[in-house]
């Protein structure tokens, strides 16, 4: 019995010892397999050759592989605006590719390569794709300044996810419509044509597509992030059916209930005509925009730093947050541009905040020169 | 007893794993990692070089490759300085630098720390082993910040190997460079970039920066050591080095091919058969996908390297080796590196890195920046501050056209002809030769030659004369061998005259030559209006090979010399391979070598 138990305690310590070489082993390993992840990694992205090449707007960006017969996710922009698109897949082999579907919100566009072969193209799986945490080790896959030429593989940067927040941030003089949560990371992952890389974890697996340039709108820095998977997976499901997303249908986003223009208290002069200007008729006694002081003949121009020239534009602009939601709204009054900000569960006169939003908007004036300076304009004419 | 054992080494191993997933402590293979990072970053350091020019102001970086203190680092840091500048080691000390050879293409300079002959040196590694994934890191001073000249460490992972980085205006081309995250900033230029073990695989010099200011953005770019090593002897030559170029000019087809659009009749690719329309298959050992590729391989050869290539004619392929010529001829070249060195930032300032850094902004705006005083280097400008150019460097700088630094030149000329001298203790052999001996295929050859003229007579093939006199471009006998009369006179007369009056003669570098395409340094000589290159072994001082090129676009009598052995005390040699164009034309095999010696000969000094 005795001989028996010790027996088993000599096979029980085997395993520990087995074990924990194996967690020693394990700890090394990467070092020896990272290049094979890399390199698996890198035949999964594509580059992507269209429209622009004019003054600082590159005729390049990045792509993923989603499907073994050839869907490609990227970013919705200029250069996919061309019936010419050619797309290089990592052996150097060129094809076409056909615009499926876009996204105008999340600006992500899927597109089908024209394949004469039956190819097992390798490709990301989104449904598998994990989530990073603050801290993770990621790479970012990209065609960052064209480097990559022909079959040359895409380039490779290491960092780690230094956060996860909501996106705030512009390009040029405007302000990017998606607000999600996306991954910063320490990398300089997003870089002229980098846009559509992959983020992955040191297993390959990937955590998300690498967005277009965008700066903090706060401090003006430049942002390095990724849109995480979970935040454009059923969107991405819409495009490859061949269908666009409308600013209506923002699946995984659209509120569950819309704000409308009554919850703040607002009436707007009767649409009457396509592009009513949307200015303010009536305000309702002691509604969210009562106590933020809007006032009759306002002309709102904008609603949360999105502009708003019409009734309709106003109408959607608004539909985009939750009946509960907080808005920032500019109007126009004696020519002068007034800040608000509308809180419809709220009680409270919030008076304070327009001071505050008209100084952010000085800094982010100030920013925008700076970007002007720096030569950053070609980004207004996206 | 046994069951305490057990029990106690069950806990021991739980306590370990449990420190280990605690985090309380780093885990042992966590310290032996940082251990040996910190050594390798140690052992890296002490051969990082902080560059400046001698009035102190800007600068860059260099790295030393071996302990007489030959340190590289980038043109473009050079550029600038002129012939001398200080150079900062992590010990604090400041040593005089002269510059020694440059290559500008490359963007690649060869300079010598003076003052002592025991530099710390860098190990070199093997870039062509570096793969995407591989830990790096850059050394070198960014911002000019180390005042006390200890190198910053940058660290990250290789983005991209074989990268192609067009030239910035007319120069200074990144052909099969190394693509790194780790920073790569203004000041590092010309410095080191390490693998993961302290062992130096590139220079670094440029970076994508775009609209980011001048600051790194997760690109920076080093040129390859194995393309910098390839050319180091013909930067030990004090010249303005030429990188390569096929003669041809290709492109990428739909189909993937890269096929041949034009070719220069004057090319060696040309005479070796290669014709419009033919595709490149392989070139120097390497898969050609695309005509980047092509251009990725051909910027780490310097002017002049043999290599092989294969191509493909309707279906069947061929291969041969084509020799490389330069891609600018002399004046060009002179006119651009004045050009860089007078006015770093003119021809395309928005590209072309300054002189202060070494970086490639392309944002326009950013001109300005290029424009502002040089970052100050507190402490060290009064020190530098000599308008004099120091005595140490002064000894060994001379200024000649062509040349970066002539002395240096000349200092091999003189190496390889004293040692080929003594060595074969060939001083004095004149020019009446009498050799006897057998051809590989039939018995019976027999060469005689004098000063006037020579005979050959060789089994089967018959009897061939040459006379040294008048245009001996029409003396290039035998038929099919190129002037291997002439060569052999040639031969005669470097011995006889020595440097100095044999006619121009200077050294090239380390070049490819003879069948086993065997890299050995080459002395260049010109007679008659022809071009004659003497190869010599570096272990025994043997003049191993002659080619003999009776124009520029001929092709050359190359001889291969192998067997050396002694004929009367001296040490000659017994096997001679002749060869011309694409085709062996002999094996000669000595057997008796007489001399009717001139009288004189041993009066007339050599170099």
């Amino acid at each position: 019995m005795l001989s028996l138990r010790s027996s088993q305690r000599i096979r029980i310590a085997a395993a520990f010892v087995f074990a924990t070489t194996a967690i020693a082993l394990a700890n090394c390993a990467p070092a020896a397999s990272l290049h094979n992840t890399i390199r698996d990694a890198q035949r999964k992205v594509v580059k992507i050759y269209g429209a622009g090449g004019l003054s600082g707007l590159e005729a390049y960006q990045t792509g993923i592989l989603i499907s073994s017969e050839g869907h490609v996710l990227t970013v919705q922009s200029y250069v996919l605006d061309t019936d010419d698109l050619a797309i290089v897949l990592d052996d150097g082999r060129k094809r076409k590719g056909e615009l499926l579907g876009s996204d105008p919100f999340r600006e992500l566009a899927v597109l089908k390569l024209q394949l004469d072969e039956d190819a097992a193209l390798p490709h990301f799986n989104l449904n598998a794709a994990p989530t990073a945490s603050v801290g993770d080790r990621v790479l970012a896959l990209s065609n960052l300044f064209n480097i990559a030429g022909g079959d040359e593989p895409v380039s490779v940067l290491h960092g780690v996810v230094t956060a996860l927040a909501p996106l705030d941030a512009r390009r040029g003089a405007f302000e990017s419509a998606f607000r999600g949560r996306v991954y910063i990371v320490d990398a300089a992952a997003n870089n002229p044509g980098a846009a559509g890389g992959a983020l992955v974890n040191w297993q390959g697996e990937l955590l998300g597509l690498l967005g277009k340039e965008l700066r903090s709108r706060s401090t003006g820095a430049w942002l390095h992030y990724a849109i995480p998977v979970d935040q454009f997976i059923d969107a991405v499901d819409t495009m490859r059916r061949g269908e666009s997303l409308g600013a209506g249908d923002l699946a995984g986003s659209a509120p569950a209930e819309p704000l409308k223009l009554a919850d703040l208290g607002v009436a707007l002069v009767p649409e009457l005509l396509p592009r009513t200007p949307p200015y303010i008729d009536a305000v309702h006694p002691g509604s969210a925009a009562d106590r933020a002081g809007l006032r009759r003949d306002d002309l709102v121009v904008f609603v949360e730093g999105e502009a708003t020239a019409s009734y309709a534009a106003v109408v959607e602009a608004l539909g985009r947050h939750e009946k509960f939601d907080a808005v920032r709204i500019s109007v126009l009054r004696d020519g002068e541009l007034i800040e608000a900000s509308l809180d419809p569960e709220a009680a409270v006169d919030e008076s304070d905040a327009s001071e505050a939003e008209s100084s952010d908007e000085q800094s982010g004036e100030k920013a925008l020169e700076e970007a002007q300076r720096d030569g950053t304009e070609e980004e207004a004419g996206e | 007893m046994s069951r305490v054992a057990i029990v106690a080494a069950l806990a021991l191993l739980l306590c370990t794993n449990a420190v280990a997933r605690g985090a309380i402590e780093p885990g042992p293979a966590v310290l032996v990692a940082q251990k040996a990072r910190a050594n390798a970053i140690a052992k890296a350091s002490a051969a990082t070089v902080a560059v400046f020019d001698s009035s102190g102001g800007g600068g860059g970086s260099a790295v030393i490759i071996s302990p007489d203190g030959y340190a590289l680092t980038n043109f473009h840091v050079t550029a600038p300085c002129g012939p001398a500048m200080k150079c900062g080691l992590p010990d604090g000390r400041l040593y005089d630098a002269v510059i020694v050879g440059i290559d500008p293409v490359g963007d690649v300079a060869l300079i010598q720390l003076l003052g002592r002959g025991d530099f710390p040196t860098a190990e070199i590694g093997d870039s062509d082993d570096v793969r995407v994934g591989d830990w790096a890191f850059a050394a070198g001073n960014p911002f000019l910040l180390a005042d006390d000249f200890t190198p910053t460490i940058t660290y990250g992972m290789i983005s991209g190997v074989h990268r192609y980085q067009y030239p910035a205006g007319t120069l200074l081309e990144y052909t099969d460079c190394l693509q790194t995250d780790a920073a790569i900033n203004p000041g590092n230029s010309g410095g080191p970039l390490f693998d993961a073990e302290g062992r130096l695989i590139g220079i670094n010099g440029r970076g994508s920066f775009e609209k980011r200011g001048r600051v790194n953005v997760g690109v920076g770019y080093a040129i390859s050591i194995n393309q910098i090593m390839r050319f180091l002897d013909h930067l030990k030559s004090g010249r303005i080095v030429d990188h390569a170029t096929l003669g041809a000019t290709v492109v990428t087809e739909e189909d993937g091919s890269v096929v041949v659009d034009d070719i220069l009749d004057t090319s060696d690719a040309f005479r070796r058969g290669l014709q419009y329309g033919d595709s490149i298959v392989r070139f120097a050992g390497r898969e050609i996908t695309s005509a980047n590729a092509l251009k990725n391989v051909l910027g780490v050869y310097p002017s002049g390297w043999r290599v092989p290539l294969v191509y493909r004619r309707d279906g069947q392929t061929f291969s041969t080796q084509v020799r490389l010529m330069g891609v600018h001829d002399e004046s060009e070249l002179i006119a651009l590196v004045q050009h860089e060195e007078e006015n770093p930032s003119e021809p395309r300032p928005d590209e072309l890195p300054k002189p202060d850094d070494g970086d490639q902004p392309d944002d326009p705006d950013e001109k300005d920046q290029g424009e502002q005083p040089k970052l100050p280097i507190p402490g060290v400008a009064d020190l530098l501050n000599k308008p004099k150019m120091p005595e140490a460097v002064a000894k060994r700088f001379e200024a000649r056209r062509g040349y970066a630094n002539y002395w240096y030149n000349q200092q091999v000329q003189q190496r390889l002809m004293r040692r080929y001298l003594e060595r074969s203790a060939v001083q004095g052999v004149g020019y009446d030769w009498m050799l006897v001996g057998d051809t590989e295929t039939a018995d019976g050859f027999r060469l005689d030659i004098s000063k006037e003229g020579a005979k050959l007579q060789l089994p089967n093939t018959g009897h061939f004369e040459a006379e040294f006199a008048g245009d001996l471009s029409q003396q290039l006998s035998p038929p099919r061998t190129g002037g291997l009369l002439v060569a052999i006179n040639a031969w005669q007369r470097l011995i006889d005259k020595g440097l100095r009056r044999f006619g121009e003669v200077y050294y090239l570098g380390k070049l490819p030559h003879g069948p086993d395409n065997r890299v050995e340094d080459c002395l260049v000589g010109y007679f008659e209006g022809m071009e004659v290159r003497f190869f010599f072994a570096a272990d025994t001082g043997d003049l191993t090979g002659i080619e003999l090129f009776a124009a520029d676009d001929a092709d050359p009598c190359e001889i291969t010399f192998s067997e050396f052995t002694e004929f009367s005390g001296r040490r000659l040699p017994k096997r001679w391979h002749i060869r011309h164009a694409d085709a062996d034309f002999a094996e000669l095999v000595v057997e008796t070598w007489e001399f009717n010696a001139a009288p004189a000969d041993p009066a007339q000094g050599n170099q």
